[in-house]
């Protein structure tokens, strides 16, 4: 799939939460793009900034987070500084959304069929009997048995994979061309999951609509995603084609990650950790944020901000991979693999 | 904890961990926490803050601020009676808001009254605490029909109005002890305690109900289940490990049940069946002061009115405030 | 580590040598009916949930078993039953010898140090009005470990070492760590008894999982050491893979099978065993495609007749949906409860290799 020009273009994004201590810096210069029809993956731990990155794009940040700097790009058009109520529009119409608690974005008080229905209408002028057609397509569409009769059923009537199918047939009620999905099958058993997984990647290959998969399940991603950016305390570590980020992973955060994962099959008495864990807003550190965690980390890390470094297919913020570096671009991957300390100590913090 | 939370931490967590031990410690947190800070950026509440401090100190050293002791029978002379405020054509420098139909001087008469007021108003409300935190954290910990029991009785309570039940239990007590000389209280003393055991009596519902929904919360929390699991007494996990845990509600309510309690007491005087008009509270000067009122005396009734009507007032903001920065929702 | 000394480590002979925990026909009811007047309003039956229906298992000494089940599978409780925060309904558990079910607290208590848990969590499991050094002294003083003060702040100081931790970090209050680092303080609560047996319940799932895996090794660890037997609980399998010896399935309150943990994940038997095996999320990217199982689990309170399984079972006759199945031993040391694989109608053999396929995730990207 060749783009023109990407559907979502993300660009130094700024999210910052106002606090009588200072502002804290929650997204911080935070660029990205999705493709039409691709599955962006993002994962992190909590607190990384990946749901704010979210929220910030179908701008439901909660207040008092704010935009602090940078742009949101959709097709074209700027939108992070759009006001509530236009930005509500483009919400029904251009971007659908997708939480991980099914129960909170349905209305208890109504059908599941006057949810869909009123959301049908409000962004397109088809008449309540088409739009009611059109919402047992979509409950059909999405996997639930006997639309004809369940359309007229309350939310608490419906178990929970298949409130979530609900869910996202009001996401796509009004074929979005992006649809921000954040943890959409955390609160799931697992294999109500993976039918979820199974009926996200449908849609987005038959209707060509772009998803942005906001998760902290490396599974997830790993079934669902194109490409995936990793991030971590606020910043992308690294974003890539989702093969390369899980099988060759360059950051030394993500191969931390990915080694700490138990899979069935592999057979280690120790799984791999990363020592500490991720700085609070309050704490994170100059130079790279990971640089106290970091096996590899080098004088420069605790100065300067590693840039977004083109490697391979992949972009990825950590200085073992600068031009400037002695080390070659294969010597690094292996040093990123190994166990090897870098050249300064590791600073126990 | 979902990533759209995390940047609104909870009270105190930003606060860099100091190992400073005991009191030291305890003041530097408060300084530090959220609480403090909500306060200092709310003039209003700063402002009732200041008028309740005044109150607490005109109630505590009434004796020595006060210009006279209205109390002293011996002191007053009726041809002082009525007299206007000073700043009127026939007022008195003496009396700097007049006098009332006894010739005693307002001012001293309000600041003796507040504290008659606010001793009555704490008294019940201490009761009404310990009685309701006690009922609602047995109702919610041990449930069943225990529970049944206690909530049932509360909502036959709260189906009369409050005053109803406080002069019903006023009713009853003054007949208790009516019935049984031996017990040889003073009038005064007596007034006192049936007022606080009235008050204290027809307001424990509220926190019993509160509690009760804390505990009810808190009960199957994974930190009481650890202390089942290690075999702790139950009433030693509800002591020790409910209890602070459903305290902060009861604050909030406490505080608004001062002002409320204030007003009851100043209405069972107003009444007639609060303390006598021997050693007045703000009620029964009130009261006193009513058969003045058309006949152009308006002083003896206005002044202890807007007192009882500013320490309220003050109060309740200050409970209005303290709901506001304990509930984590609104910060 | 040098800190082992500090916990007594009790004599382990042998690994899984002798049942340690006993479970025998276990049941555990509950009454979610609708208060007493609704019913009769309402001529709404009593409505009794069957949490857990009869299940049977063994844990040897020094041995991890772990349970995996999807919600509401009736997991949770198995272990709220073996520590004694709920009584059963029938069936026993055996502690060293020793009944422990339905106890009264007089009578649980010098079989309590002895066995202690380890919650979900993090943020609910430890008081927040309380220090963490009088959180992790409580066992101690319940249990008159040690004491005095000073005998008990260095035990504490040492427990704190033990899972990780700073001696100093038990002057803070709980909400100054982090979910991984409450859920040390945790352990070092339930280590603070020196216990054999350790009931976790589902001890990981609240965390991100470059903290999972720091809990997980401090886990193994610790077993190692201290010669602890684990119960554990969990619904992610690639943990449970990891941690345990061996492994029960459980579904709607039963165990539909038991093997160890090798045997299980290579050659699963029952037919829930191998759907959920194929939940798997593939981080080979093997681009192998999944099979996902349709439906859902039923609603608990109003199981299918028979097998509980049968409604979504591939293989399922009409056997399947009167007679409910036993638990029969079959090849490998595992237990089986399906008619199917006692018939041999359900075919055997490991479906966790996948055939490659040619489209697979690269394609699609491409």
């Amino acid at each position: 799939m060749t783009m023109a020009s990407p559907l979502l273009q993300v660009r130094n994004l700024v999210v910052e939460f106002p606090t009588r201590r200072g502002a804290l810096t929650a997204v911080d210069d935070v660029s990205f793009d999705i493709a039409e029809g691709e599955v962006l993956g993002v994962v992190g731990e909590s607190g990384a900034g990946k749901s704010l990155t979210g929220a910030a794009i179908i701008g439901l940040l909660e207040p008092p987070g704010r935009v602090a700097s940078g742009e949101i790009i959709l097709e074209g058009r700027r939108i992070d500084t759009l006001s509530y109520e236009q930005m509500r529009r483009i919400r029904g119409k251009q971007i659908g959304a997708i939480f991980q608690d099914p129960l909170t974005s349905l209305n208890p008080l109504y059908s599941v069929g006057r949810q869909l229905t009123e959301t049908i209408l409000t962004h397109t002028d088809m008449t309540p009997t088409k739009a009611r057609d059109r919402a047992i397509e979509l409950l059909t569409e999405v996997g639930i048995p006997a639309p004809e009769r369940r359309i007229d059923q309350y939310p608490h009537q419906f178990s929970g994979g298949m409130r979530q199918r609900v869910v996202i047939a009001l996401a796509l009620c009004v074929n979005p061309r992006l649809v921000v999905a954040d943890e959409p099958t955390t609160a799931l058993d697992v294999s109500i999951q993976a039918q979820i997984i199974a009926l996200l990647k449908k849609l987005c290959r038959e209707h060509g609509t772009a998803i942005m998969l906001v998760t902290h399940d490396m599974g997830v991603i790993a079934e669902t995603a194109d490409r995936v950016a990793v991030m971590y305390a606020g910043r992308i570590a690294e974003i890539g084609p989702v093969r390369e980020v899980i099988k060759n992973a360059k950051h030394p955060y993500t191969h931390g990650l990915m080694g700490s994962i138990p899979a069935v099959g592999h057979d280690a008495e120790r799984l791999e950790q990363i020592p500490g864990s991720m700085p609070r807003l309050t704490d994170i550190p100059t130079g790279c944020a990971f640089n106290r965690r970091c096996l590899h980390v080098h004088e420069r890390c605790f100065k300067d901000r590693p840039d977004a470094l083109p490697v391979e297919d992949s972009r990825v913020a950590c200085w073992l991979y600068d031009s400037a570096n002695a080390m070659s671009l294969d010597e690094a991957k292996r040093a990123v693999a190994s166990k090897e300390t870098g050249s300064v100590e590791q600073a126990n913090v | 904890m979902a990533d759209a939370r995390m940047p609104t931490p909870a009270p105190g967590s930003v606060a860099v961990p100091t190992a400073r031990p005991g009191l030291a410690d305890g003041v530097h947190r408060f300084f530090d926490s959220d609480v403090w800070f909500s306060f200092k950026r709310s003039p209003i509440t700063i402002g009732a803050a200041a008028v309740t401090l005044l109150y607490f100190v005109m109630a505590v050293f009434g004796p020595w601020i006060a210009p006279h002791d209205p109390f002293d029978l011996a002191k007053l002379d009726l041809l002082d009676s009525l007299i206007p405020p000073a700043w009127m054509a026939d007022g008195e420098a003496r009396f700097p808001l007049g006098t009332d139909d006894q010739g005693r001087d307002l001012l001293s008469a309000i600041i003796y009254g507040s504290r008659v007021s606010l001793v009555i108003g704490f008294a019940s409300v201490l009761l009404s605490m310990v009685i309701g935190i006690g009922l609602g954290l047995i109702s919610g910990f041990v449930g069943g029909a225990i529970d049944a029991f206690i909530m049932r009785m509360a909502e036959i309570q709260l189906s009369f109005p409050a005053i109803l039940v406080a002069l019903l239990i006023n009713g009853v007590i003054i007949g208790y002890f009516k019935t049984h000389p031996e017990w040889q209280v003073d009038q005064v003393t007596l007034a006192y305690v049936v007022l606080v055991l009235s008050i204290g009596l027809s307001n424990w519902v509220q926190y019993a109900r509160t509690v009760r929904g804390s505990t009810l919360v808190e009960r199957n929390k994974e930190y009481v289940q650890a202390a089942h699991v290690i075999g702790i007494h139950p009433a030693m996990i509800m002591w020790r490990h409910i209890l602070p845990n459903v305290m902060g509600p009861v604050l909030v309510i406490a505080t608004i049940q001062l002002a409320l309690a204030v007003i009851t007491e100043a209405t069972l005087s107003f009444l007639g069946v609060g303390v006598p008009p021997t050693e007045p509270s703000l009620g029964t000067l009130i009261r006193v002061g009513n058969d003045y009122l058309f006949s152009g005396e308006w002083w003896v009734t206005i002044f202890p009115g807007a007192a009882l009507a500013i320490l309220v007032l003050a109060v309740n903001l200050l409970g209005d405030w303290l709901r506001d920065a304990l509930n984590p929702k609104l910060r | 580590m040098s800190e082992a000394a500090v916990i007594k480590s009790p004599s382990t002979e042998g690994r899984f040598g002798h049942a340690m925990l006993k479970v025998e026909g276990l049941r555990r009811y509950f009454d979610v009916s609708a208060p007493w007047l609704n019913r009769v309003i309402g001529r709404q039956p009593r409505q009794i949930l069957k949490a857990v229906d009869g299940i049977d298992f063994e844990i040897a000494r020094g041995e991890t078993f772990g349970l995996v089940g999807e919600s509401g599978c009736g997991k949770s409780t198995v272990a709220r039953l073996i520590v004694g925060l709920h009584g059963p309904t029938d069936g026993s558990i055996t502690l060293e010898g020793r009944n422990i079910a339905g106890l009264t607290r007089r009578q649980m208590a010098p079989m309590r140090r002895r066995l202690q848990m380890i919650f979900q969590d993090p943020y609910a499991s430890l008081n927040p009005r309380w220090r963490v050094r009088d959180i992790i002294a409580e066992p101690i003083r319940a249990f008159d470990l040690v004491s005095g003060d000073q005998a008990i702040a260095t035990r504490v100081g040492e427990l704190l070492t033990f899972v990780g931790l700073n001696p100093l970090d038990g002057e803070k209050f709980p909400h100054e760590f982090s979910g991984g680092q409450r859920q040390r303080i945790s352990i070092a609560r339930a280590l603070a008894s020196e216990p054999e047996f350790l009931v976790c319940d589902e001890p990981t799932s609240a965390l991100d999982v470059s903290v999972q895996a720091q809990i997980l090794n401090l886990m193994k660890d610790l077993q190692r050491e201290l010669g602890l037997t684990y119960l554990f609980i969990s619904h992610n399998l690639a943990v449970v893979y990891h941690i345990s010896d061996r492994v029960g399935v459980m579904y709607l309150g039963k165990l539909v099978e038991v093997a160890p943990s090798k045997t299980l994940f290579t050659t699963p038997r029952h037919p829930y065993t191998r759907m959920l095996l194929d939940t798997i999320p593939d981080l080979d990217m093997t681009g192998r495609e999944r099979m996902p199982v349709a439906g859902e689990v039923p609603n608990p309170i109003t199981p299918p007749p028979g097998c509980s399984f049968h409604p979504r079972c591939p293989f399922a006759n009409d056997r399947c949906r009167v007679e409910a199945p036993k638990a029969l031993p079959v090849s490998g040391g595992a237990t089986v409860a399906c008619h199917g694989v006692e018939e041999g109608r359900v075919p055997s053999g490991p479906i966790l290799a996948p055939p490659p396929k040619p489209d697979g995730v690269a394609s699609v990207h491409g």
